[in-house]
């Protein structure tokens, strides 16, 4: 039984990280992704340039939020400039 | 299916493919030299098997058995959260944001602690649990994307046997020039493949999302060339944009997109 558990885990951990991962902005999109796709599909001609142009924001605005930030200056920054 | 689709189908199996076994190599090689080659080798080739045996279990009943058009929804859905993922890490590692993926790195890391209790001269011929398990673990786990992109692609196309195909020539190629380079796998380019793999997983995840949810793509299959292109664009002006954005640190060498060694 404990196997069964283990392998379970194990099973929903790898499609948890597979899925979500550290990206879940990406996890959401694509929900959102498919959810307009099956809103348009059949009614709507303007499938096949809202869907691209929705991955290419939610790419672009993940990339955005992944970039390395300027690091905040702490008090213990300032005292160990040597302008000080 | 257009013949166009197919040969995408078959540079993006083909390409994951190769990215994901230099990784599972980098593994099997470091298990390979600290604990013996016969259990590196063992573990790997066990692994493959599983993976095989996966692709074939779950492939095999999604091409005959599952409505098309729900496929196709669902495996552009997991083609879109992988194809994304891999296109935002390229993009942030091309753009200098990300540090690259280091093949010898962890080929040192690994070496160091499977040295640990390194089994002594003589025994190395011998059956070693720890270097059958950490190669098999490598390959398995790196197997894994193979398979749901085996899987997805070749099944909603019903092209499965191509889509195993050319991941299993990617892993024999790999392989091969694993033999022969031995250590030097961070020569192999791995941002630029993932960069383009990314792309082409991408591209497809929404045209087959569109597609099973009876979005109309103008020029049918041939919608997957322009998504791609349109992917490929906005990847070189979004890293480009960024590497603008570098806080404070020098800009990164400006090499091409993604020729920067290693990465994963």
């Amino acid at each position: 039984m404990k196997l069964i558990a283990r392998w379970a885990s194990a099973f929903g951990a790898f499609w948890w990280d597979f899925l979500v991962g550290d990206t879940p902005e990406l996890f959401f999109a694509t929900v959102a992704i498919v959810v307009a796709a099956v809103l348009l599909g059949h009614h709507d001609d303007a499938g096949y340039v809202l869907l691209p142009v929705l991955a290419v924001v939610f790419l672009v605005s993940s990339a955005y939020r992944g970039r390395r930030r300027p690091r905040a200056v702490t008090p213990v920054d300032e005292a160990k400039s040597p302008d000080q | 299916m257009s013949t166009s689709s197919t040969v995408v189908l078959i540079l993006a199996v083909f390409g994951a493919s190769t990215v994901e076994m230099v990784e599972a190599l980098t593994i099997v090689v470091a298990a390979g030299v600290t604990r013996g080659w016969r259990s590196a080798l063992e573990g790997a080739v066990a692994a493959v098997a599983v993976l095989t045996v996966i692709v074939l279990a779950v492939g095999v009943p999604l091409v005959h058995y599952v409505p098309i058009d729900a496929l196709r929804v669902v495996v552009g859905a997991l083609l879109l959260v992988l194809g994304l993922s891999w296109l935002r890490k390229s993009i942030l590692r091309a753009s200098g944001h990300k540090d690259l993926h280091d093949e010898d790195a962890i080929f040192a890391t690994t070496t160091a602690e499977l040295s640990r209790d390194e089994p002594p001269a003589g025994a190395r011929t011998a059956r070693d649990a720890v270097g059958f398990a950490v190669a098999f673990k490598g390959v398995f786990l790196e197997g894994m994307e193979v398979v749901l992109i085996v899987v997805s692609l070749g099944a909603s196309q019903h092209r499965l046997g191509i889509a195993a195909a050319a991941a299993g020539a990617a892993a024999v190629l790999v392989a091969a020039v694993g033999v022969v380079v031995a250590k030097q796998l961070s020569q192999v380019p791995e941002n630029l493949i993932k960069l383009a793999v990314g792309i082409m997983l991408t591209s497809f995840g929404l045209f087959w999302v569109g597609e099973g949810a009876g979005v109309h793509w103008p020029g049918s299959d041939l919608a997957i060339i322009v998504l791609i292109g349109v992917f490929v664009i906005i990847t070189l002006a979004t890293t480009a944009w960024l590497r603008t954005l570098q806080p404070g640190a020098p800009l990164p060498a400006r090499t091409p997109i993604g020729t920067e060694q290693g990465e994963g």
